[in-house]
């Protein structure tokens, strides 16, 4: 073991430590989008790089769904558990927020699979 | 020279087979592209015991060798990347002479798994697995280390016999 050893095994360490978390090299895949339903027919698809809001209206109520920061929520609904509002952000693919009383439901398509579960297929 | 010829067959043999046996040890993380590098002991060997030429014709034999009988075509330009790329990495580290075998060998682990994401951005066309650099690059670091400091005790036997 020389001097150089050291460095170099310090050096690449670093340089894949700040890679990794600087996320220059992260691998998401853009498009995810965040489907909106009512009542099982596709009323829009927001994109996940677009901060935007959308009000569904349905016969039942309104959902206001967020786009931001790459998460789309239900930010506001006049249902009467509000279930939904409470439902964290979602961006993974497959992911979603469902209002039962208004039959909204919230998917997103594309995008980042989720890494923590997985199907055996 | 015919004692020449007799250990480019063996090393040669040996870099092969170090390859095959490698692929019979599972690897722990489900990430494509770490391995353990058994077969850069042979080259790391060469290197050192033999001579610079001597090791890179024992890699051109290894990657064709080892491409014809188990990898494929699509495998083959995968270990061209990997192979001379971390050759050209480790004659450029040992001459320097500024490092020990270790940091020979990590570097050239470190450069073996760099040519191969290389080659898989242009075979998929797609630049997503790019996320795998720091990944492989502190595998590099783990098992270049590991087989640096294998090839390190193989040279001093080596040394005093051919």
């Amino acid at each position: 073991m020389k001097k150089w050893d050291v460095i170099i095994v310090l050096a690449v360490l670093a340089v894949a430590g700040s890679l990794y978390f600087s996320g220059l090299l992260r691998a998401d895949t853009p498009g995810g989008v965040a489907v909106v339903y009512v009542d099982g027919v596709e009323i829009t698809r927001l994109s996940l790089l677009k901060d935007t809001e959308y009000r569904v209206e349905t016969e039942h109520g309104y959902n206001v769904v967020k786009v931001e920061d790459g998460k789309a929520e239900i930010i506001d609904a006049d249902c009467r558990d509000k279930i939904c509002t409470k439902h964290k952000a979602i961006s993974l693919k497959n992911e979603s927020i469902i209002c039962l009383p208004h039959k909204v439901v919230v998917e997103i398509e594309g995008g980042n699979e989720n890494t923590v579960d997985a199907v055996v297929q | 020279m015919s004692k020449k010829v007799a250990y480019y067959g063996i090393f040669a043999a040996l870099s092969v087979l170090m390859g095959y046996v490698e692929a019979m040890i599972p690897v722990p993380l489900p990430i494509p592209g770490i391995k353990l590098g058994l077969s850069n002991v042979i080259v790391l060997l060469a290197l050192y015991v033999m001579g610079t030429k001597e090791a890179f014709f024992i890699s051109v034999i290894r990657v064709f060798i080892s491409a014809l009988l188990f990898r494929g075509f699509l495998g083959f330009w995968y270990s061209v990347a990997g192979a001379f790329l971390s050759y050209g990495i480790m004659v450029l580290a040992k001459k320097s002479g500024k490092m020990s075998i270790i940091g020979v060998s990590v570097l050239g682990g470190i450069f073996h798994n760099l040519g191969q994401i290389v080659v898989a951005c242009l075979i998929i066309g797609r630049t997503v697995v790019f996320y795998l650099v720091p990944v492989l690059m502190v595998s590099g670091v783990v098992t270049g280390f590991a087989i640096g400091i294998v090839a390190g005790y193989c040279t001093q036997y080596m040394q005093n016999r051919i």
